[in-house]
């Protein structure tokens, strides 16, 4: 019954995100050329690869508000090793972008587990003292294109069997995230204590734990995407990708993610991912400016968790009452 | 999540002592001691101009995280309040283009305040959607409608006697801004420490169900407190803009976080259920004097910020901790 209502939710979406498409082909053909989708799909994928990282967050009943600021740092610390130390390999550089995400996760986490710290305190938290932490190693300088070695702005760019790099990894990304989340017990537990958290505890999983490994997934992918986003743009500042965790909250919701927790695929963060991306793209071909992305995408947060709401109140009725007010 | 049964003491302890142990005499200790610290790190400190102008640091922010303190305390909470902010002032701006004089313009940021506030709160309680999800998608939308009519231009020409809210002195160096953070932090005590209204706000936050059942309106309550809290974000958005003297989108970023961040430092609880407004004032001369002490020993802004996240964390991290710590 729940997997066909949500297999429908997504279902909806993608039509939605069709409909879209075809609206555009029709003042725009080239749109929807493949070449072109191929394009909206590689520059949407830093959005694929945090919201999948939000998603297990969220289905936790946490919220990951430090995700661009973790981004920004790994992507800061990445650019500066390369500055300093230009021989350093890639895949080093990678390496070490996921182990500092992870760490920052990590901390996020253990502070949700330890210490029963809201999840949106220290988020809301750690996310000034990341970024803040940006402007005390760059003294508020930029790292700009000329001082990257080429091979560490090669590597998103590198095409492989017609796709970028950059594409493959959120390719690579969704498939691990749908065989974790439905094939493996860390999937089934982050589900659990999303869904019922006391119930969680009494089939003997440890509800805060989990939490901590959510959020250090979330922090890997956010460090791994660190490193992307800056040697794909190739340039580094305190504030790239400000702003970005909520355009990931955005992506999360809009896929159909309850932010009570307990609720939500990856296909769904897929979905809601492109579904902005579409629509970020979009905006210049159609002719309107950038400036109306801001608000496109909160209208777009409020109808989906509207049409969302609505969609749930049909869920069956509550056989035990205390677990819904412990909820 | 607390699977640690409560510790139920054998007696209670007496007023006085219990006083002296609250949240708000910690917090007050810390003011002092930033306060004696300040003044001896800058030569500067010590001057009633000087401390008067650090008082702008806070003023606007805490008549906001009064009426954002009732609604944490209620258990919902209101991201939107800096994009309120901008919204307002955008509509402000361009009613100036249009001409329109210092009394249309302040009827403006506060109509704008309230129409904002009745939206997030009817998505909360009319639509049952969560607050926290909710006031996400309208921080964008707010804020993206000011970046839609602004774009990167700036409204300024603001009629000289609009300047009096943001700049105006009421006497000697007490300005109009910190004589309205006073005049509003004595009606916020008032309304939630002693009238029944303030009481089911504490009765909703610390059981919603119950509260029904003990013949609260809790949707209407809440209601109301999204309503209050976009009316603060109008009158912050009129002092803000009348101190600046222009408006662009971005104006107040981030603002949602240091209010939040000084909600919580007041020693309300995230969760709902308890908190005073005593604390919260408390709370925001702490955040205005760290910032203003920062500023006179040039430290940059966004290092601040670094303080402030972390003052956020370690004011429910350490009482845990040293609970954790006691009990072992």
């Amino acid at each position: 019954m729940m997997k066909r209502l949500a297999t429908s939710r997504e279902a909806i979406l993608f039509g939605a995100i069709l409909v879209l498409l075809a609206l555009i082909a029709t003042r725009f053909p080239a749109f929807v050329a493949p070449s072109n989708l191929a394009g909206v799909f590689n520059d949407t994928s830093p959005l694929i690869l945090l919201a999948l990282g939000q998603m297990v967050v969220i289905l936790t009943k946490c919220i990951d508000l430090s995700v661009a600021a973790n981004l920004a740092l790994t992507g800061m610390v990445v650019a500066m090793i390369n500055v300093a130390a230009p021989g350093v390999p890639v895949p080093v550089i990678v390496t070490v972008a996921v182990l500092l995400g992870t760490l920052m996760g990590a901390f996020n986490g253990l502070l949700v587990w330890l210490l029963s710290i809201p999840p949106i305190v220290v988020t809301l938290g750690t996310m000034t003292i990341y970024r803040g932490i940006i402007f005390l190693l760059s003294e508020g300088k930029w790292v700009n294109a000329h001082e990257m070695s080429p091979a560490f702005k090669a590597f998103p760019r590198t095409q492989f069997l017609g796709l970028p790099v950059l594409s493959w990894v959120a390719i690579v990304a969704v498939i691990a995230f749908y065989v974790l989340m439905t094939r493996t017990t860390l999937g089934r537990a982050i589900y659990a204590v999303g869904g019922n958290p006391h119930a969680a505890v009494y089939t003997g999983i440890n509800v805060g734990r989990t939490q901590f490994w959510a959020y250090t997934i979330s922090g890997a992918l956010a460090g791994l995407t660190g490193y992307l986003w800056v040697s794909r743009y190739a340039v580094a500042y305190v504030d790239i990708a400000g702003g970005f965790e909520l355009t990931v909250v955005a992506a999360c919701v809009i896929g159909g993610i309850s932010i009570v927790g307990g609720v939500g695929t990856v296909i769904g963060a897929l979905l809601g991912a492109l579904f902005l991306g579409v629509i970020n793209n979009a905006l210049p071909v159609i002719d309107i400016s950038p400036f109306w992305q801001m608000a496109i995408s909160g209208a777009a947060i409020i109808v989906a968790i509207a049409f969302n709401a609505q969609a749930s109140k049909t869920k069956g009725r509550v056989i035990l009452k205390s677990a819904e007010h412990a909820a | 999540m607390n699977s640690t049964s409560h510790f139920v003491p054998d007696r209670l302890q007496s007023p006085l002592a219990r006083r002296l142990k609250s949240w708000e005499t910690l917090l007050l200790g810390v003011a002092v001691a930033i306060f004696i610290a300040n003044s001896f790190a800058s030569p500067y400190f010590l001057n009633a101009w000087n401390l008067s102008d650090a008082t702008f640091n806070f003023t606007e922010k805490a008549m906001i995280a009064f009426a954002m303190a009732l609604l944490i305390i209620s258990g919902e909470i209101d991201l939107s309040v800096a994009s309120i902010i901008a919204l307002a002032s955008t509509a402000m701006g361009a009613a100036v283009q249009l001409g329109v004089g210092t009394p249309g313009l302040v009827a403006i940021g506060l109509g704008v305040g309230l129409a904002a506030g009745a939206f997030n709160g009817f998505l909360v309680t009319r639509l049952g959607l969560p607050s926290i999800v909710v006031t996400i998608g309208t921080m964008s939308l707010f804020r993206g409608i000011a970046f839609i009519v602004l774009g990167d231009q700036a409204y300024r020409g603001y009629p000289e006697s609009f300047a009096y809210f943001g700049q105006g002195y009421v006497w000697w160096v007490l300005s109009f801004e910190l004589v309205l953070f006073a005049v509003l932090a004595v009606i916020y005590g008032i309304v939630l420490h002693k009238t029944n209204f303030g009481r089911a706000i504490y009765a909703i936050g610390n059981n919603p169900t119950g509260a029904v059942f003990s013949g609260i309106r809790v949707q209407r309550v809440k209601f109301t407190l999204f309503l209050l809290t976009g009316l603060m974000s109008g009158i912050a958005a009129i002092c803000l803009t009348s101190r600046l003297g222009s408006t662009r989108p971005s104006i107040a970023v981030g603002w949602e976080l240091e209010v939040v961040t000084m909600v919580v430092l007041g020693g309300v609880s995230i969760l709902g259920g308890s908190g005073s407004i005593p604390g919260v004032v408390i709370a925001a001369f702490v955040m205005g004097l760290v910032t203003f002490g920062l500023g006179l020993l040039n430290v940059p802004g966004i290092v601040m910020s670094i303080f402030i996240g972390a003052m956020l964390i370690a004011v429910i991290a350490l009482p845990r901790l040293w609970t954790m710590w006691r009990r072992h």
